[in-house]
């Protein structure tokens, strides 16, 4: 076996694989969280609770009902988005004409609210998540040993980022979501229902969060506090390429995974603080981020 | 960049701030904290009283970020956790006597504080919130990481609390209460004296007009880097002196919950209110003494108290009432 810079490949490989994954949930998470801030002008601080509810109602459709990882992955984000549409129609509306830093509070209040509830009833040592049979195993691609799972995750991250490009930037429902983010006044006066887009938004930004985690349960096990930390780290991610562009939010999500994963390799002291330097270069470099539009 | 204080806080600026009876009334109220801190240690269990002290502190100093600058840091954590790893260090492993580590905290805390607010300032708004978490988060992760300076997961315990300048001992409750009220009462006097000085008025233009305040020739971006240091300095203040009362530093202080209790002690008791703070710390930390059997409805319940908050509370306690009398407080 080669050795590259005194690392072997299989450990190299391997960071590689697990930087990509962290990279697709930055990805989808920072993505959510820039399309609800374009639409309601607020800081979704409940969006690492709603991921860590997503791997809860995985976990919970598999042990009360009986129904298996294929299921989940539909009905986690269904159920978490109207838990979102709720949040929404109930508090979120409510404090929409407010300064948007009360947003930011109003969901740090939620997210500790999840948090605790599923705290007391679950503790918070986590609980297991098998990989679903289909996907067990791996393949051996000769430099490495590739799990399908984690290849799964990858794949299923990627197409659900790019569909949710193709929906935004390409569709007429997207349209109105854009032309409602520029100007809500204008759009609704066009006859388009804005605050049920904007209710829809909160929806599917919050499912998309949802989808993560349950893409996370079997990588990570099942535990309350799984979003806690993850949260801020995206907000990081979210300072670094900026709210303004969704490839953008894509690309940065995917590209700080895998330096996150990288670091990991070659001087895993950094490997928890590295996207939070990189975001402390890029506000000395470029203040708006790397996609942003500056303000 | 924010109208966040002066929108929902009706007891600022709008009203004449410069009113006699207005300051009268300040100092009245001043005098009567002066007063409840004289009387405290004889009617309330010390320790507790000193928690509450060193709180208020540290809510008073977000407030003065977020009141009087306009600035929402959602990292303070970062500031007073710091200062109290130097100052229990520094008073462990040094042998510093405990005014003297208390006030390497407060540098240390403000050093911090030049270097993460002159980053923070680039951004605005929401950004400024995240970014002052991330750099906090940083806080916490190196704090975690580097064990021989700050204990890891067991903190720095058993901190002596030592002599005050080598002659007052410190290990009785009663003596170390007198230290604490002092410095309360200094940081307290410190924080009304700034909100009051020709600097905090200019703090408050930049906060309700920020172009204005550029196109009326003040470097507003000075303004707000002062006004970040000297509320992170005052909340290395609030830290450090806690490491000293509790002979504790731990991860628990740099973590981001902590930084959400200092918002929240700050909305309950009002936000850009001088006295706000001081409440809210006082409701806060006795809700949680009782409820601390609770475990994790503890966090529950703190929730809740946030959403309630901001959606049918705005103006915290000391904000209903300087509205129902009709003087900024």
């Amino acid at each position: 076996m080669f050795e590259l810079l005194g690392i072997p490949p299989q450990a190299l490989f391997g960071q590689v694989l697990l930087g990509l994954i962290n990279g697709s949930f930055y990805a989808i998470l920072s993505l959510g969280l820039a399309v609800i801030f374009g639409l309601l002008n607020i800081i979704n601080f409940a969006h690492g609770a709603q991921y860590m509810m997503g791997a809860f109602v995985a976990w919970m459709a598999l042990n009360y009902l009986g129904l298996n990882y294929w299921f989940a992955l539909v009905l986690a984000p269904i159920v978490v988005g109207a838990v979102g549409v709720v949040i929404e129609r109930l508090l979120l509306k409510r404090i929409s004409h407010l300064d948007h830093l009360y947003g930011l509070l109003l969901t740090f209040g939620l997210a500790l609210i999840i948090q605790g509830l599923f705290r007391n009833q679950y503790g918070s040592s986590g609980l297991p998540y098998g990989i679903p049979p289909q996907l067990a195993g791996g393949q051996n691609l000769g430099f490495m040993f590739l799990p399908n799972y984690r290849a799964w995750v990858i794949v299923a991250s990627l197409a659900v980022c790019l569909a949710t490009w193709f929906l935004i930037e390409k569709t007429r429902l997207g349209a109105y979501l854009r032309a409602a983010t520029e100007n809500p006044t204008l759009t609704q006066a066009f006859g388009i229902n804005v605050p049920l887009l904007v209710t829809l938004t909160y929806g599917f930004g919050v499912a998309l969060a949802a989808f993560a985690g349950v893409l996370a349960a079997p990588v990570y096990s099942v535990n309350p506090n799984m979003g806690g930390d993850l949260i801020i780290v995206v907000f990081a991610v979210v300072v670094i390429g900026g709210m303004g562009s969704i490839m953008g939010a894509i690309v940065t999500g995917f590209a700080l995974g895998l330096v996150e994963g990288l670091t990991k390799v070659f001087y895993p002291e950094a490997s928890s603080t590295v996207i939070f330097v990189i975001m402390v270069l890029v506000l000395l470099v470029k203040p708006a981020g790397l996609f942003g539009r500056p303000a | 960049m924010t109208d966040l204080a002066t929108s929902e806080a009706p007891a600022g600026a709008a009203l004449a701030e410069t009113d006699d009876g207005t300051a009268r009334l300040h100092r009245a109220i001043l005098i009567g904290i002066a007063a409840a801190l004289v009387v405290a240690p004889f009617v309330a269990y010390p320790v507790f009283v000193m928690k509450v002290l060193c709180f208020a502190l540290f809510a008073l100093a977000f407030n003065l970020l977020l009141g009087y600058g306009g600035l929402l840091s959602f990292g303070h954590a970062a500031y007073f956790g710091m200062a109290s790893y130097v100052c229990a260090y520094t008073a462990k492993n040094w042998g510093l006597t405990p005014e003297l580590a208390i006030l390497l905290g407060t540098a240390v805390a403000a050093g911090l504080g030049t270097v993460f607010g002159a980053l923070a300032i680039r951004r605005q708004g929401i950004y400024f919130a995240m970014i002052t978490l991330a750099l906090a988060q940083m806080v916490f992760f190196f704090s975690l990481q580097t064990p021989r300076f700050t204990g890891g997961e067991d903190g720095i315990q058993a901190v002596p609390r030592g002599k005050l300048l080598g002659l007052l001992d410190l290990t009785d409750d009663r003596a170390l209460y007198w230290l604490v009220a002092a410095i309360f009462m200094a940081g307290l006097l410190a924080i009304y004296r700034i909100i009051h000085s020709p600097f905090g008025q200019i703090c408050k233009a930049i906060r309700d007009n920020e172009p204005r305040a550029i196109s009326l020739g003040y470097r507003a971006n000075q303004y707000k880097l002062m006004v970040f240091v000297l509320s992170a300095a005052l909340a290395g203040l609030a830290g450090a002196t806690k490491a000293i009362v509790f002979q504790l530093a731990s991860l628990t202080d740099v973590y981001w919950t902590m930084s959400g209790e200092v918002v929240l002690m700050t909305l309950v008791g009002g936000l850009g209110t001088v006295f706000g703070p001081i409440v809210g710390a006082i409701v806060m930390v006795t809700m949680q003494n009782y409820l601390a059997t609770l475990g994790a409805w503890v966090t529950v319940i703190q929730g809740v108290i946030f959403v309630a908050c901001v959606l049918l509370f705005r103006e915290g306690i000391v904000g209903v009432i300087a509205k129902a009398i009709k003087k900024p407080l």
